[in-house]
């Protein structure tokens, strides 16, 4: 037993956990932003997929794999864009229009993909993100390697964390983001724009699912497949609900994921397969929705999320 | 000047005009794509019409992709009557595939065995149904997502399934035994694949139909979903309406799975549904949830994707357009039901 908890728990289980976190991180704060602002973004998935193909498409034509991250990032935002459009100005229902952003997303994606790079054998792929030690902080044992090893992206993402809690909890826009999410009625009378402040949430929000795809296409698979995203979108949905809209809960909440992920592989690649991987797969969504039914008498969601503000109704 | 105003009513020709203009936007918008393709726009819509509604075998072809459509169509749209938000129609099928799979492979008399397909699978969905639906009623749990994370959940219980315990030990491929030959769905035309499962789902059609119109459940999920307080004061007791709906819902969207399995593909595999339960959602937005106009929404759905693939054989287009234009109709529609809610109208010329 313990040669096999030996074998499970090394610096390379570690970082593993980082990197299959990182995508999550960024997809989780992003969907965070979006429904503390009072919109539920179902459109993560397809959002997620599209920019991992156009990341991957800049980055391949150009030769620059931050061009690609650019261009991942900037679909993000224009997803995000649409979203918005339908769902804050035009206030039509999120969970259908959510749906549908992911499946016109994801149709674009496989559709310009297959238009730029044709049909191959072998699915053609980039010299991804190497990474990148950082000096002295790499060097301590177990954790730095782990840690402090990784691509550039898998930093931002660290960094991102407490940057999206700042910006949330300490600044006046932040507070403008959680005051159109709990009580519109109230921002707008305290002049806060509520179709302002939810626009700019949702395109932030697809920033950083830009990011997440930029990640899962040049950092982790160095390609694009369609199924490079897999569920990730629907799994940082469940995070965010799992982490209470709280930017520490959700990012804690994807490490955990990215744990028992970790655990799910190496369990797999050292043949002690007696349990189906996919049970493990299941876990989030099954936590999800129990954590769902305890937290729901104490209500932590945004108390207008899934409503639309129209300012003439009362 | 012209100023937005609130309609009160609709007249009933925008039922067919709505979805009518949302696809005729659609087929303008995706030629954008077919031009970006270096393909000629009117040809490669004319090949994907002929391939899919242009003889009697291509319509065949379109009515075996349509029929788990018009399940799911129909399931997505007696939830929503109700305001139930059920996104999880994906799973639904999922586990009525898989439920009737299991009755198939039992040897049995072929009529029987199909009944008993269609029972275990309409059971199936419906159980995966009544967890968001419990879960609502009793804990206040939002359904929409709730539903959708479900979806994740049967398919990995289905992948679990395939890779382990139905795991084909001679090949080594993740696909479950085959269904007893005697319990394949019949074929109703010499030469296609035209099974008696979009028969049976051509006829759910007006059933649903009638069932919201005409019957007192209908009633009582039209009530709910349109004003949950009136019908409560009216005595409708609201958390049972929406539990027979959800149960009816699932009951439905597990019966795409049964077809699929029953007619199509005689056993399960991963891919057994190309998001035909999301496709629900876009085939009961165009029908404006009513039962009769799933029909021609989930046929149109069906022909796009039948279509799809002849026109990226004679025009290099790829076929993926289907998948572009199944989600510009669906966001079109939305888009086009703001017509629903508002009027334009003229007002006095100047200020």
């Amino acid at each position: 037993m313990s040669a096999v908890f030996e074998q499970i728990f090394q610096v390379g289980f570690l970082a593993a956990i980082i990197r299959i976190a990182t995508p999550l991180a960024f997809a989780t704060l992003g969907e965070m932003f979006s429904e503390r602002a009072g919109v539920l973004n179902l459109g993560i998935e397809g959002i997620m997929l599209l920019s991992a193909m156009t990341g991957f498409t800049a980055a391949s034509l150009s030769g620059s794999l931050w061009l690609g991250v650019l261009a991942a990032v900037l679909t993000g935002m224009l997803m995000g864009a649409l979203h918005a459009l339908f769902t804050v100005v035009l206030g039509l229902s999120q969970h259908v229009c959510g749906i549908g952003v992911t499946l016109f997303s994801s149709g674009l994606a496989y559709f310009l993909y297959r238009l730029i790079f044709g049909q191959q054998s072998v699915p053609p792929s980039i010299k991804g993100f190497q990474t990148l030690p950082i000096p002295v902080l790499s060097d301590i044992p177990v954790l730095g390697p782990a840690v402090f090893n990784q691509f550039a992206l898998v930093y931002m993402a660290i960094l991102a964390i407490p940057l999206a809690a700042f910006v949330l909890y300490r600044t006046p826009w932040g507070l403008s983001v959680r005051m159109v999410g709990e009580n519109p009625r109230a921002a707008d009378s305290a002049g806060v724009s509520v179709i302002a402040t939810r626009f700019q949430a949702v395109i932030l929000g697809g920033a950083l699912m830009g990011l997440a795809g930029a990640f899962l296409s040049m950092a982790q698979f160095n390609a694009f497949t369609f199924g490079v995203v897999s569920g990730r979108g629907w799994v940082a949905i469940a995070l965010v609900v799992f982490g209470r809209w709280d930017p520490w809960r959700s990012a804690g909440a994807a490490l955990l994921f990215a744990f028992v992920d970790a655990l799910q592989l190496r369990m797999q690649a050292s043949g002690l397969g007696h349990i189906p991987y996919e049970a493990f797969l299941m876990l989030p969504f099954i936590f999800t929705i129990i954590a769902m039914a305890v937290m729901s008498r104490n209500a932590v969601a945004p108390s207008a999320l899934l409503k639309p503000f129209r300012r003439e109704e009362r | 000047m012209f100023r937005l105003e609130v309609r009160t009513s609709t007249p009933a020709w925008f039922n067919l005009a709505l979805p009518l203009l949302a696809i005729g936007a659609t087929l303008v918008l995706c030629s954008g794509l077919i031009a970006l393709a270096g393909a000629g726009v009117i040809e490669a819509y004319g090949v994907m019409f002929t391939a899919s509604l242009g003889d009697s075998y291509a319509i065949t072809e379109t009515m075996v992709r349509a029929a788990p459509m018009i399940f799911t169509g129909l399931a997505v749209a007696v939830a929503f009557r109700a305001k139930f938000w059920n996104i999880g129609a994906e799973g639904q099928l999922l586990a009525g595939a898989v439920a009737s799979c299991f009755v198939g492979a039992i040897p049995m008399p072929g009529p029987l065995a199909m009944v008993l397909m269609a029972v275990a699978g309409a059971a199936a969905g419906a159980a995966v149904a009544l967890v968001p639906a419990t879960l609502r009623v009793k804990f206040k749990v939002d359904d929409v997502v709730s539903s959708l994370l479900l979806n994740s959940v049967i398919y990995y219980a289905l992948m679990a399934l395939i890779e382990g315990p139905w795991k084909d030990s001679f090949s080594g491929y993740p696909i479950s035994p085959p269904i007893e030959d005697s319990a394949n769905f019949p074929v109703l035309l010499e030469g296609t694949r035209l099974h008696l499962g979009v028969v049976v789902a051509l006829i759910a059609a007006p059933l649903i139909w009638f069932l919201i119109v005409r019957t007192t459940l209908g009633f009582r999920i039209r009530v709910t979903g349109e004003n949950p307080e009136a019908a409560r004061y009216g005595g409708i007791h609201v958390e049972r309406v929406l539990i027979s709906t959800a149960l009816l819902s699932g009951a439905l969207a597990g019966l795409a799975g049964v077809g699929e399995v029953g007619g199509v593909h005689f056993q399960v595999m991963s891919d057994i549904s190309p998001g035909y339960g999301y496709s629900g959602i876009v085939v009961a937005m165009l029908a404006r949830l009513n039962p009769l106009g799933v029909v021609p929404a989930a046929i149109f759905l069906a022909a796009v994707m039948t279509g799809a693939e002849a026109m990226s054989r004679a025009t290099g287009v790829p076929a993926f357009l289907s998948d572009v234009i199944q989600g510009t109709a669906l966001l079109a529609m939305l888009v086009a039901l703001l017509f629903t809610a508002y009027r334009i109208r003229r007002v006095g010329a100047a200020r």
